[in-house]
Order: C-alpha cells, then sequence, then structure tokens
C-alpha cells in the first residue's frame, strides 16, 4: 500500500456546485503512477466535470487536487499543464485550419511563452519528435493535410498525439473511442496500450469490452459522488453499481 | 457646487433632475429590450438597431402628418395609431432583413456586426434621399404639450409622463410574451438547444424570424415614442447604439428585469451627473464607469451562473 | 476557407515585392504632388488594416476600436508638431505666448503637464508607439485575462472608441477640441507643407508600411502566428496545451495598436492635423472594412483593400455624394456574405489558377512534348 504522498494524483473532498446543483459531490479518489483509471458512470454523473475541475476548467468550489503534491486547485490551466497534466477531450478538438504537422508542433512542450513563441525553430529535434509521435499516432503519411480533411478517429488521433508530444505524466481521455468505426476502436485500443507505459492515465469510457480491457481499476460515479471502487470485476458484482445502471 | 443652492432648491432640482432621468429611463428601457431580445436571445448583434428606431420615427411623422391634413379630427389620437403602423413597419423590415441577410450568418457573429452596419449605412442614407437631411419634429396633439405643476418649482411634463407609461406597457408585454406564452417558450427552446426544439416540432427558422422581427418592431415603437422628447435626423440612430449596447451588455444581456435595471442605473447616473458636469463630461464618466464595471464583470450585472 | 494562411511563403514573398514595386514606383510615377500626398494618407490607414490582419484575421480578435490607436499615434505627433509651432514669437499676439493657440483661446494660461514631454522629439516618437501599445495592453488585460471576446469585446472596444471622441472634443482647451490640432508647419525646423516635403514623406510611409508588413509576416511565419491561428479555431485547446492564451491576445492586440500609432503619426506628419474624426466609432469600423475588402487574411491584400475602398471613396464623394454611403453598405454586406476573403480570396481562387495554366501551357511548351496533361486546376 502507498501513502498518500506516494499517489500522483490524489482528490480530497472535491466539490463544486452551480447554482445549488452539485455536479461533483465530496469526490475522493487517489491514483498511482502508472496506474490506469477508468471512470464509468451514468449520464450526469459528474465525470467530464471530474476531469474539468482537474484540470481547471472549472474551478472547485471546495476540497483539493494534489498531483505530486502540487495543489492544483490554485493553479491557471497553463501551469497545471506544465505541471504535467494533459486533457483530452470529448469532441476531437484540434485545429482545423492547420496542417497536422503544425497541429503537432503548437503542442509542442517548447517556446510556450509569447517571445519563445516567437523565437521558436523548427529545428531537428522537433521535426524528429513530430514524426516519431505521427508514426504512433498512424498520421506519419498526413503531416501536410489540413487536420480539417481527417476522419473523425483520425482527428481523435491526432488530439492524443498532440498530448503525447508533451509527454504528460498524468494523461486525462474523456471517451477516446466514442463515434470510432470497429477497425479505429482495435486500432485506438492498441494506441492507448502503447502510450500508457510509464505515465498514469484517466479514462472516461463507456464502451465495457474496452474498459474490462485496459483498466487497472474502475471508479463508479452516481450524483457526483464515488459509489463503487476497485477492479473491474468487483464493481461489476457490486449491487450498487447494478441498481444505478439498472434503474431503480 | 452645492453653495449657492438652498436645500428646497437642491431637493427640487434632484426631482426635475431625477425626473430627467427616468425619462431617459424609459427611452433606454425601450431601445434595449429590442436589441436584448435580439442579442440576448439570439445572439446577434444588430447594429442598425437604431436605425430600425428612426424608421418607427419617421413612420410616426408621416402618420400624424397625413392625420393633420386628411382628418384633422382624429389628432388626438393620432399619435397611438402611428405607434402602432410603426411597430409593424419596423418589425416588418426586420423579418425581410432575417430573411435575406441575418439568417446565413448566425454562426459569424461577428461577420453580422459588420453586415448590420453596412444596413444602418443604406438605411440612414435611405432616410437622407427621401425625408431631408434635416431633422424633422412630429406635431404633438395639445393634450399632449404642457405640464403637471407638482409644486412651485417642479414642474412635470405630460410628454414625460407618457414615454413613461407606454415603456411600462410595453416592458409588460415583452416580459409577458417571452415568459407566459407560447411564443416565448419557443423563443427559449432554441435558445437552449436549437435541435432538441426543431425535434420536437418547432418551426426553428420561423421563430428566429418573428423574434427578430418582433425585437425591431419594438425598435419601432421606441423611435415613435422618442419623436415625442425630441426631433429625428437621419442618423439620430446612430448617436444611441453604443449607449444601447452598453445598457444590454451591462444588465447581462439574457436578463429583462437585468435590462431595466441596468437603464435605470446607467441613465439615473448619467443625469444627475450632467447638472454638475458638462453633458460631455457626465457621459465620459457614465461610460467609462458603465466599460469600467465590465472589465471586472463581464458577464453583466444579473446572470446566472452556469455549468459551461 | 482559409487556405491561403498556410501557403508557402514564396507567394507571399513575390506578393510583397509587387506591392513594393507599387507603392515606390507605379503610385508615385502615375500621380501628381496633389494625387501623391492623399495616396499617401491612405497608405497610412494601411498600419491599421494590416493590425488587423493580425489580431483580426489571424486571432480572431475583431476590434472596433483601432481608431483609438490611429488617433493616439496622430495625437502624439500633432502634439509635438503644435508645439514646435508654437513658440513664444509666433504666439506673441496670444495673452498667454507660447502655448498652442487653441488653449490661449479657452483661457488656459500654462501649458498642461501631459504636454511638457512633447517638447522632445525623442519622446514623441517613443510615444507614438508606446501610448497605444500601453492602453491597447491595459484594455486587453482587462479584458483577455477576463475570457471576454468576441462581439463583447467588439462592442466595448467600441465603446472606448466613442469615450475618446467624446472626452477630446469635451476637453478642447488641451486637446484643441473637434477642430482637432491644426496649423502645424514644420518638424525639426523642417517645413512639411512644401511639395518636396509631401514626397518624401510619401516615401518614408511608404517604407514603414513594408517595414510593418515584413515585421507582420514574420510574426505570422512564427509558431506565436500558429498559436494565434489555433486559439481562433480552438481557444480551450491552446490554453490545455500550456499557453497562457490571455498573454498572447494582449500581444497581438498591442502589436496591432503600435503600429496603428505610427499610422497615424505619419498621417499627422502629412496631412498636416490631427482630429477626433479619425478616432470615434465610423472611422474605426470603416477602418474594418478596408481590412475585410482586402481580405482578413491577406496582409498585401490589406493594402490593396485600404487603396481602392479609399479612391471609390474620393472618387464617388466627389461625383456622387449621396450614393456613396450606399456603396459603402453594400460594401459591408457584401464582403460578409460573398466575399468573406475579399480581394486575396478573389485572386486566389480566380486570378491563381489563369496563371497556374498560363505558366503550365508555357512550361508544356517550352519542354515541347505533352507526356503529362497540363495541372489544371478543378
Amino acid at each position: 500500500m502507498s501513502t498518500p504522498t506516494d499517489f500522483l494524483l490524489a482528490v480530497e473532498a472535491l466539490t463544486v456546485s452551480f447554482d445549488g446543483f452539485k455536479a461533483v459531490d465530496d469526490l475522493s479518489f487517489y491514483v498511482d503512477p502508472g496506474e490506469i483509471r477508468v471512470i464509468i458512470g451514468p449520464n450526469g454523473a459528474g465525470k467530464t466535470t471530474a476531469l474539468d475541475l482537474i484540470c481547471g476548467k472549472t474551478r472547485a468550489t471546495s476540497g483539493s487536487i494534489k498531483f505530486r503534491g502540487k495543489e492544483l486547485t490554485e493553479m491557471k490551466e497553463h501551469q497545471i499543464v506544465h505541471a504535467g497534466v494533459g486533457r483530452k477531450f470529448q469532441n476531437p478538438t484540434i485545429y482545423e485550419d492547420l496542417s497536422v504537422f503544425e497541429n503537432l508542433e503548437v503542442s509542442f512542450p517548447r517556446g510556450r511563452s509569447v517571445f519563445g513563441a516567437l523565437a521558436f525553430k523548427r529545428d531537428a529535434e522537433v521535426r524528429e519528435r513530430i514524426a516519431e509521435i505521427a508514426e504512433m499516432i498512424f498520421l506519419e503519411n498526413h503531416l501536410d493535410e489540413r487536420a480539417e480533411y481527417l476522419s473523425h478517429g483520425q482527428k481523435q488521433w491526432l488530439e492524443i498525439g498532440m498530448l503525447l508530444i508533451q509527454d504528460p505524466e498524468l494523461l486525462m481521455l474523456d471517451e477516446p473511442v466514442a463515434g470510432m468505426s470497429v477497425s479505429e476502436r482495435i486500432k485506438t485500443a492498441e494506441l492507448l496500450h502503447r502510450i500508457i507505459e510509464g505515465r498514469s492515465v484517466i479514462v472516461i469510457e463507456h464502451d465495457m469490452k474496452f474498459v474490462e480491457d485496459i483498466a487497472h481499476k474502475v471508479t463508479v460515479l452516481h450524483q457526483g459522488k464515488v459509489i463503487s471502487e476497485g477492479p473491474m470485476a468487483h464493481v461489476q458484482a457490486d449491487p450498487k453499481v447494478v441498481e444505478v445502471y439498472l434503474g431503480h | 457646487m452645492f453653495a449657492d443652492y438652498s436645500w428646497s432648491e437642491l431637493g427640487s432640482i434632484f426631482a426635475m433632475q431625477g425626473f430627467a432621468g427616468l425619462v431617459l429611463f424609459s427611452v433606454f428601457v425601450l431601445m434595449a429590450l429590442g436589441l436584448a431580445i435580439i442579442f440576448g436571445q439570439m445572439g446577434v448583434i444588430n447594429m442598425a438597431h437604431g436605425e430600425f428606431m428612426i424608421l418607427g420615427a419617421y413612420v410616426t411623422y408621416l402618420t400624424t402628418n397625413v392625420v393633420e391634413a386628411v382628418v384633422p379630427g382624429l389628432m388626438p389620437v393620432s399619435f397611438f395609431v402611428a405607434m402602432v403602423l410603426a411597430f409593424f413597419a419596423a418589425g416588418a423590415l426586420g423579418m425581410l432583413v432575417e430573411m435575406g441577410m441575418i439568417r446565413f450568418l448566425y454562426k459569424r457573429p461577428l461577420d453580422t456586426l459588420l453586415a448590420t452596419w453596412g444596413l444602418s449605412l443604406i438605411l440612414q442614407q435611405t432616410y437622407r434621399t427621401i425625408f431631408g437631411a434635416r431633422e424633422v419634429g412630429v406635431t404633438l396633439p395639445d393634450w399632449m404639450m404642457g405640464s403637471l405643476p407638482l409644486t412651485d418649482i417642479i414642474e412635470i411634463p405630460i410628454n414625460g409622463l407618457i414615454v413613461m407609461a407606454i415603456t411600462l406597457a410595453i416592458t409588460l408585454a415583452v416580459a409577458f410574451i417571452m415568459f407566459r406564452s407560447r411564443f416565448g417558450a419557443q423563443v427559449r427552446a432554441v435558445v437552449q438547444n436549437r435541435a432538441m426544439a426543431g425535434a420536437v416540432g418547432i418551426d426553428t427558422e420561423r421563430v428566429d424570424r418573428l423574434t427578430f422581427g418582433l425585437g425591431c418592431g419594438i425598435a419601432g415603437i421606441a423611435g415613435s415614442a422618442f419623436t415625442m422628447i425630441g426631433s429625428t435626423g437621419p442618423s439620430s440612430g446612430q448617436l444611441y447604439i453604443v449607449d444601447t449596447f452598453l445598457v444590454v451588455v451591462f444588465g447581462g444581456a439574457t436578463s429583462l428585469i437585468g435590462t431595466v435595471a441596468s437603464a435605470f442605473t446607467i441613465s439615473q447616473a448619467q443625469s444627475t451627473m450632467e447638472f454638475f458636469l458638462s453633458g460631455s463630461m457626465a457621459k465620459v464618466l457614465t461610460l467609462l464607469t458603465v466599460v469600467g464595471i465590465l472589465m471586472l464583470r463581464p458577464q453583466g450585472l444579473f446572470v446566472l451562473k452556469v455549468r459551461r | 476557407m482559409t487556405a491561403f494562411l498556410n501557403s508557402p511563403k514564396k507567394t507571399e514573398l513575390i506578393g510583397f515585392v509587387l506591392l513594393a514595386a507599387v507603392i515606390l514606383l507605379v503610385l508615385p510615377g502615375i500621380t501628381d504632388a496633389f494625387r501623391l500626398n492623399m495616396v499617401g494618407k491612405y497608405l497610412t490607414y494601411a498600419f491599421v488594416a494590416v493590425g488587423l490582419v493580425l489580431c483580426w484575421g489571424s486571432a480572431g480578435i475583431l476590434s472596433l476600436g483601432q481608431g483609438i490607436f490611429f488617433g493616439l499615434g496622430g495625437y502624439c505627433m500633432a502634439m509635438f508638431l503644435k508645439l514646435e509651432a508654437s513658440t513664444p514669437e509666433a504666439t506673441s499676439i496670444q495673452s498667454t505666448p507660447g502655448i498652442p493657440d487653441f488653449m490661449d483661446w479657452n483661457q488656459i494660461t500654462a501649458l498642461p503637464a501631459f504636454w511638457e514631454p512633447f517638447h522632445s522629439f525623442a519622446f514623441t516618437i517613443l510615444a507614438v508607439v508606446a501610448v497605444p501599445a500601453i492602453l491597447a495592453f491595459v484594455i486587453g488585460f482587462a479584458m483577455f485575462t477576463r475570457r471576454v471576446g468576441g462581439v463583447y469585446f467588439a462592442i466595448i472596444t467600441q465603446a472606448i472608441a466613442a469615450i475618446l471622441t467624446i472626452l477630446i472634443i469635451g476637453q478642447q482647451g488641451y486637446t484643441g477640441g473637434v477642430n482637432g490640432i491644426t496649423d502645424l508647419r514644420t518638424l525639426n525646423g523642417w517645413d512639411i507643407r512644401t511639395d518636396s516635403a509631401k514626397t518624401i514623406l510619401y516615401f518614408v510611409n511608404a517604407a514603414l508600411l513594408l517595414g510593418v508588413i515584413g515585421l507582420s509576416m514574420a510574426v505570422r511565419s512564427s509558431k506565436l502566428g500558429r498559436i494565434l491561428v489555433a486559439l481562433r479555431d480552438k481557444e480551450d485547446r491552446v490554453r490545455f496545451s500550456g499557453y497562457d492564451v490571455a498573454a498572447f491576445k494582449i500581444f497581438v492586440f498591442c502589436f496591432a495598436a503600435a503600429i496603428s500609432g505610427i499610422g497615424g503619426a505619419m498621417f499627422t506628419l502629412q496631412v498636416g492635423f490631427m482630429s477626433p474624426t479619425f478616432v470615434g466609432i465610423v472611422p474605426s469600423i470603416e477602418m474594418v472594412i478596408f481590412c475585410a475588402v482586402g481580405g482578413r487574411h491577406s496582409l498585401i491584400g490589406a493594402v490593396y483593400g485600404t487603396l481602392l475602398v479609399n479612391f471609390g471613396k474620393t472618387t464617388f464623394s466627389e461625383s456622387f455624394p449621396e450614393l456613396w454611403l450606399f456603396a459603402m453598405g453594400g460594401l459591408f454586406i457584401a464582403v460578409v456574405m460573398a466575399f468573406p476573403n475579399g480581394l486575396a480570396g478573389l485572386y486566389k481562387s480566380h486570378a491563381e489558377p489563369l496563371l497556374e495554366r498560363f505558366f503550365a501551357k508555357a512550361g508544356e511548351r517550352r519542354v515541347g512534348s505533352a507526356e503529362a496533361p497540363a495541372p489544371i486546376a478543378e
């Protein structure tokens, strides 16, 4: 067992309320280094809000989020990214007007200040890293294509690639296989298996087959609260989970 | 600056300035209501809003002139006839503009802003061509002139009272339409979820067109009311557009009560300061304060905190 | 829609060279001194349009208050020139000699403190760029760190333009009021009213404009340029890629403000006065249309757009003043509804395929064989 300081991410008593409605209510969970955690739960359970809170998109009403001992709730979004947290959105969020290469280049973690970006040089290191990532996300032949013209699945991969190039310690993926064809799904699972090495991942996913395949631990949210947590088999057997999913 | 006045005089000054402020407030509310519907509900910036207002003013001018020449006996009520005509004229033009222009631009708000600015230039020049560059005034029926003496210093002008009464009536009507009628429910449904509203059988395009028409029609009424307290020129509308936008944004765009409250705050501040400072400095200070507050609280004064 | 954003640098360079030829050789060659001065005046607006290409075209930030910065730059220069023209000898008939005439008319008896530094030419040059940039920083900082953008930003900048105009007109003792600062004569003793001085100023202005465009091209082709395009499209993605989005927006807004200030200063020098007519809502939004007509994504197009609209305005208002507002209004609508990429877009979609076909045919003839069919654009 690890002590609290060993956790990569420690979320404690996290609450956020929108005009009295508590989207996340007294939420606590802990993620170990190298762990793959899947968050499941019915619609409106607060899954996406929980990720929003961790990456700073939404501000918590109370509670704490510690990443490697650093309090995230007081940091700005870009500082949280600099600390090593990467976030993929539910819909593919890429820059349609830029080429695949430029999408990856904009995500390259150098020249992040205004003047740094002005002075940024597209040197050999940048090209090599982009080529490496492009191959990993199956887009090595599309580097000069405008991102607008990629297929839905390719856009999802591109966004994952944009996160990978930053090499975050904690990667958060919101429904990475939603809307993908079967063959794209298989490729994505393969991609995820490769990229999770050496980092922690939090995934929101509905596809149970997929969840079973990758999860170390599953957290079930319902109405902003954790109702069950543990290995997939344990969670599936939990009567509370069954009740939530099958209705009252 | 207070030293030269006695207390009772000061009291009267504040009362009179306060009343002047109330009339200004009424006009602001009328202008802002139409804009609040169009901007708040549809997210469309209509830079030609002032010109729709002026259309209402010119319709009022024409109607009273015609009535005066043809059926002078109807003069006492001519104004109200004119106001109804102003509503329909501005509303009809608004619906035409929505069909021909706005509906293609819903996803490009900044472009709508530029296109409607172009429209405002065209309308201004049209007015200038038809009515001439000089400002025109509307002949008011006798009973609307004059004022009610309240004390020996304080006098309340009747036309001001009527503007306030009209404003109250229109505001209540708009509140009823938006929050109690079926149409209002449809408008709000379309705002919240266009796809879903369409799916449950609401003709979203028709709702858009009617909403835009309604906003423009109310601008027409505002213009009509405006003729009671000032004269109208081809470019009068442009003078008010920025103020009106600030009123709407300051009030929090989607909130009707917010619009009314912010119109009240801005008009009272301006007319009270106007007495002590020059008109232009009063305006500068008012606008600066509003812009300053908006920088601190960009969502406006009255807005619900929602999950984004 | 914005395909030419990523176009190879070569075509942009050719465009730049052509533009340089047009404004340095062709226009001075075919116009007399009077018309050239007018072209020079138009080109000062192009500074604003170029700034808008970066701000609005690249980053998607539409400011309807660029006249503020143009005006501030112009006023800084005008204050320096006015002080130079208001020597105690030249103003000896005033009740307070040595201060600008309009101050004397307004019963002001001492030079206001904020005018004092404008005795220095070096300070003035600095102020022309710094004053607009600092105000832009204040506005940008307040708005962008609070995530105000889109139409709200447009309206607030418009309101600030209105406020500044009212302020300038209202405080005529300090600003010259509605007439502005007029009767400017010499720059460090050099009479700017002569034809030769105006011609020299035209070339200085043209060179500055080309320099500013070159600088803007460098900004756009840097990683910062791509970040601007990225944040126009998906602001959150940029933020969650580790960038302080507000800082980038503030930068581009300040940059646009600073170059607008240069344009304003050159306006004052070439035209000989500065007034609130160039600060308010109407001129500010007209400057947006210069940019839109040229093509909001094209730095080079912005210059042609500015020239075209202003030539049109001058021609129309000379012969059919009535029609000008109709034309202008129609232009706003047309450029939004039918030609969102302006002249640059038309060039791209119509002229370039023709050129390509022409060069392809020429190439074929040269090679003397027809192995491959000419790559006719679809």
